[in-house]
């Protein structure tokens, strides 16, 4: 019975559409992750002046990523890119040790973003092929992830080249939608719909909160 | 049966009236505009919204800071979509809304993207907006791009790139130069468009470099050129390489004429009119030259088309003023024109007539133009009466059926712009042709008796007072002056009191009974009118103390205010109340530079009831000012003139020097005014050397040397010389700049203890009769010219030997002379073969003078001039002619 209702639920909610904002400080690989998610392939990038915007498909997610450039005059055009927005995938150059604690600022400033407030937060900690790269931990202890409370989140390890890492985020991205779309549970905030229930939210805090590295 | 009908009218009627845009809002366009942000684009609705959103930004609606921002990145949004339709529209939308450059960067990538696209409507669209939002830096890198796109084999793209070249040459001039290779292929692109677009941007690129230009044209007549956009321009191109030529090569064969004439015969009616109207603005243009032209146009003047027919009559109006003869041939097919469903054209087909017409033909013109203007606005019935003025004075034995005609239509309706024409057109008649003078006083005198506008009263009013008491029976029109004093405003009033005085003055028969009403206008409730009357009353009653002479009664009530009215203002401003009265005579005379655009109304000519012309005076006074401020120069009496200054250097040289020549009296002050432009120097103890071995009568009295002349803060030196009291003597000096030179540390600013000596050559300068000339107009120049005592009129004749042109002698003898040109008569008419100039200005010792000097040219361009001067005094009558026979 359970198994029927299950399959049911996958053909309504099977072919979902969601919408995430990928975001980060510039030279983080933002781009490079967005079209080896879209083509797979690598390509050559320049830094990015403005947006770029791809579909990607994954187990019956259709993702619509925005992947918005990170250069210092773009950082204060972010927010117009939050609203109906179910998850953020911040990107982390994990070897720019220097420029964490400025990682951590901005992360912390959009998380708290009125329209972010309730979406799900990915991390890549992005290069971890090279040398003398933080570790996925390091990372979740430089942006300050332990002291959140109340959100969704999951740090995942990445190497946008070789494409590992990639595609187990989106995993998580996707299970964790369908766990809490269907619950009833509103992952993003828009201009016109806003749901919010402290309690069943803490509920589902104490369920999903894992980390895997 | 009629109930269906009717409905069925109803329905049309509401389809008529129904437009998509009808009841558009903005706040519910804005909250539709949320769409945008739907998970689930719905291309065709969001291309909607823009539409409204379009819509609402050309009905001029602006939107706030923040409305424009949300709406903006709303609509950055649509990018993920791949419909074309939406992506056209949200180009349109980033261009229309032209959100600030920190915003606007973020579509930059997306643009970039779209440029190098697969599908050309992208490629050519965010071209376009791309340039739009572009600084020099972004334009840089994206300058590859644009290079390739100019010449890419879509046309739509090309146009796109060229047309973002000629304006990004406002703002990047240097980067779109480098395109020039690519431009050039662009023109002999197969597409209409493009080719027409890349001819522009080649020009605009050339523009500054006239050989360019005229090489380019010289390879693209030769018949290259198939779009006929394109062609227009390059006969509009050509057009221009023929005027730049002909000032420099002498009479023959005109280049590229046959080109012109060419083109007469295009297929393309748009080229034929272009090819025809360049023909008929070329300078100096013959009447061979002239007949081929002005016959498409008169097939034009039956087309069809009513823009082919307003083209056509609109130039053969133009032509009309200078070479009537050409344009009688379509005379017949104007008169059909004047019943032309389009005012304009009509308009204009009437105005031509009256130019082209001959004097048999008048009166019948004017008994159709009478028909036909009560159908027409305003602007059109002045154009008309202008037209009609001008055909009076040529014809001036039909001055009863036009005075008529203009009278008739006075009493008309009308606005203050139409009745100010017609008023205008009427005095000059009067002025022009004396037969005309009581007829056209007469209805003058019927118009004031109904007149809404006071301006108009009050000129009417002034122009009787002088007119008036020299007519055959004066009394007559002392009734509706006064009625003015007994109906009208208090301004008008004014003004009719000072007529009836000017009565009073001029024939004594009526001055008892002037008296008896000025002494009624005692009594008015307005103090301008009161005083004005016990004025008049007390200068005129023969023994009074005011006034001395009855001379001097009728100068100051006729004479001409001889200071410009800016100066007089200004004068009066600066005036402190005190024991001493104000002295009229300190005001300055001098007119400076007139603004352009009076000179440039010649068919306006100030003749009319124009104030005379004043400019202002702020240099004049600034030069007072300085002088004054000097106590060396304060012996030297009143500044009679300052000439405008003289560069003394080349241009971009170590030192800038120009000088501004002070004339005084006894003496002369030479300005000198200085610019370091090195920054690593400081000049100290700066002086100017003058030579003056080659000016006899002066003698150097002082030098103020300069003290300190840093880098790019310009100072003055001056130099005085002594020179005979009263007497225009001239000379030529040399001059040398000394000074102290000292190196001037850049990063410090600080310079060197030690210093070196320097001196530095700069042009000599001269002291001519012009420069004791004061340029002062005034307002009637034929009263002014009897005014002068005829006994020191001098005339002589000179042949002046050949010159280029008419044009060119006048303004060169009005050089020589330094005198201020009246009536617009510096002017002088293409072609004409003899020209009549009238100058006028003070000498030094402030004698007035005043010069009609004729010009005639014959075929072989030799130059006869009859010069006739006078002046308050013989001797400078005189000093004119030597003046001239020496320049």
């Amino acid at each position: 019975m359970g198994q029927a209702f299950r399959k049911l639920f996958d053909s309504i909610f099977g072919n979902k559409e969601m919408r995430v904002v990928m975001l980060g400080l510039d030279a983080a690989g933002k781009t490079t992750i967005l079209y080896k998610l879209h083509i797979g392939e690598v390509l050559s990038t320049v830094p990015t002046i403005g947006f770029n915007v791809e579909k990607v498909q994954y187990k019956n997610v259709m993702f619509t990523v925005w992947d918005v450039g990170g250069q210092e005059k773009l950082r204060p055009l972010w927010r117009h890119y939050f609203n109906n927005t179910d998850g953020l995938i911040y990107v982390v150059d994990s070897l720019d040790r220097e420029r964490i604690g400025k990682a951590k600022a901005e992360f912390q400033a959009i998380i708290n973003d009125p329209f972010m407030l309730n979406s799900v937060i990915l991390v890549f900690a992005n290069k971890q092929d090279m040398r003398g790269a933080m570790t996925p931990m390091e990372v979740c202890e430089g942006l300050g992830l332990y002291d959140l409370r109340n959100r969704v989140w999951h740090i995942q390890g990445t190497c946008a080249l070789r494409g590992d890492g990639l595609y187990e985020g989106l995993d998580w991205l996707a299970s964790t939608l369908k766990e809490l779309q269907p619950s009833g549970r509103a992952t993003s905030v828009g201009t016109s719909s806003s749901f919010y229930h402290p309690a069943k939210n803490a509920l589902m805090q104490a369920e999903s909160s894992q980390i895997f590295v | 049966m009629a109930q269906p009908f009717v409905k069925k009218d109803d329905d049309l009627d509401e389809e008529e009236e129904y437009s998509p845009f009808y009841g558009i809002e903005k706040g519910a366009v804005l909250q539709e505009a949320r769409v945008f942000h739907d998970p689930q684009l719905d291309a065709r609705r969001c291309s909607q919204v823009i539409t409204k959103l379009l819509y609402l930004l050309n009905q001029g609606e602006t939107f706030t800071k923040v409305e424009a921002t949300e709406v903006f990145f709303a609509v950055t949004k649509l990018f993920q979509s791949k419909d074309t339709v939406l992506r056209r529209m949200v180009y349109l939308m980033i261009k229309e809304l032209s959100p600030s450059a920190d915003e606007v960067i973020i579509v930059t990538s997306s643009l970039m993207k779209d440029m190098n696209s697969k599908t050309d409507m992208y490629r050519a669209n965010a071209i376009r907006v791309l340039c739009r939002i572009t600084d020099s830096t972004l334009l840089t890198q994206i300058e590859r791009y644009l290079k390739q796109a100019i010449v890419d084999k879509n046309p739509v793209v090309a146009s796109a790139a060229l047309v973002s070249g000629v304006h990004l040459l406002q703002t990047n001039s240097e980067i779109v130069k480098r395109w020039s290779n690519e431009v050039q292929e662009a023109v002999q692109s197969r597409a209409a468009l493009v080719q027409f677009h890349a001819l522009a941007l080649l020009h605009q690129i050339r523009q500054n470099d006239r050989l360019a230009v005229s090489k380019l044209v010289t390879s693209l007549t030769k018949g290259s050129v198939r779009s006929p956009l394109a062609q227009c321009l390059l006969i509009r191109y050509t057009s221009q390489v023929i005027r730049e030529s002909s000032m420099n090569t002498q009479a023959g064969e005109r280049p590229f004429f046959d080109y012109l004439e060419s083109c007469l015969r295009h297929k393309s009616e748009m080229v034929v009119f272009e090819a025809a109207r360049a023909i008929t603005e070329l300078s100096g243009v013959t009447s061979r030259e002239l007949t081929p032209a002005i016959t498409v146009l008169q097939l034009f003047l039956s087309s069809s088309k009513p823009v082919l027919r307003f083209a056509a009559i609109r130039t053969l109006n133009k032509v009309a003023s200078t070479h009537p003869l050409a344009v009688t041939n379509c005379n017949i097919d104007m008169e059909s024109l004047i019943s032309d469903q389009n005012r304009s054209i009509a308009t204009l087909a009437i105005t031509t007539l009256l130019k082209t017409g001959n004097e048999s033909s008048v009166d019948r013109l004017m008994k159709q133009i009478t028909n036909f203007m009560s159908d027409i606005a305003d602007e059109f019935k002045i154009v008309v009466v202008e037209a009609i003025r001008s055909l009076c004075l040529k014809f001036p034995l039909k001055y009863r059926s036009m005075m008529n005609f203009l009278s008739n239509i006075l009493r008309e309706e009308g606005g203050f712009d139409y009745k100010k024409a017609i008023v205008d057109s009427i005095v000059i008649l009067i002025r022009d042709i004396p037969d005309a003078k009581e007829i056209g006083l007469f209805h003058l005198c019927e118009f004031i008796e109904d007149c809404e506008f006071t301006y108009l009263s009050t000129q009417i009013l002034h122009f009787l007072g002088n007119e008036g008491p020299k007519t055959s029976d004066p009394s007559k029109y002392i009734r509706y002056i006064y009625n003015r004093v007994i109906l009208e405003n208090a301004t008008v009033r004014a003004s009719a009191v000072s007529t009836l005085a000017k009565f009073g003055a001029m024939v004594d028969s009526l001055k008892p009974r002037i008296f008896v009403l000025l002494r009624r206008c005692l009594f008015d409730s307005d103090d301008e009118v009161r005083d004005r009357a016990t004025l008049y009353l007390n200068t005129l009653e023969s023994d009074a103390s005011v006034g001395g002479t009855d001379e001097d009664v009728k100068d100051f009530l006729f004479g001409p205010l001889d200071v410009p009215l800016v100066n007089l203002e200004t004068s009066l401003r600066n005036y402190e109340a005190s024991d001493i009265p104000f002295d009229i005579n300190s005001v300055p005379k001098e007119v400076k530079s007139q603004p352009l655009a009076e000179k440039k109304a010649p068919g306006k000519k100030a003749i009319g009831l124009g104030a005379p012309p004043s400019g202002p005076t702020s240099v004049v006074d600034a030069y007072e000012k300085l002088l004054s401020s000097i106590p060396e120069f304060s012996s030297f009496g009143k500044l009679f003139k300052s000439c405008s200054p003289m560069e003394l250097t080349e241009p971009e040289t170590e030192y800038a020097v120009n000088v501004v020549k002070h004339i005084f009296d006894g003496h002369v002050v030479f300005q000198y005014n200085c610019t370091n432009t090195i920054p690593e120097q400081l000049l100290e103890k700066v002086t100017v050397f003058v030579d003056a071995s080659e000016a006899e009568e002066f003698s150097e009295v002082l030098t103020k040397p300069l003290q300190s002349l840093p880098y790019d803060s310009p100072g003055q030196t001056f130099v005085a010389f002594e020179k005979p009291e009263g007497v225009p003597a001239i000379g030529k000096f040399s001059n040398l700049l000394k000074f102290v030179v000292k190196e001037v540390d850049p990063a410090t600013g600080e310079a060197d203890e030690e210093g070196v000596e320097d001196e530095y050559q700069l042009e000599d300068l001269e002291i001519v009769a012009a420069d004791y000339m004061l340029k002062v107009g005034v307002s009637n120049f034929k009263n002014a010219w009897e005014n002068l005592d005829p006994d020191n009129e001098r005339i002589d004749e000179y042949g002046l030997g050949v010159k280029e042109s008419l044009a060119e002698t006048v303004s060169a003898v009005i050089d020589i002379l330094g005198m201020q040109p009246c009536e617009g008569t510096e002017v002088v008419p293409n072609n004409s073969r003899s020209h009549t100039c009238l100058l006028s200005g003070i000498f030094i010792g402030n004698v007035k003078v005043l010069v009609r000097v004729s010009f005639g040219i014959d075929g072989s361009k030799q130059v006869a001039m009859k010069l006739a001067v006078r002046s308050e005094d013989p001797d400078v009558s005189e000093k004119i002619h030597e003046i001239v026979a020496e320049g």
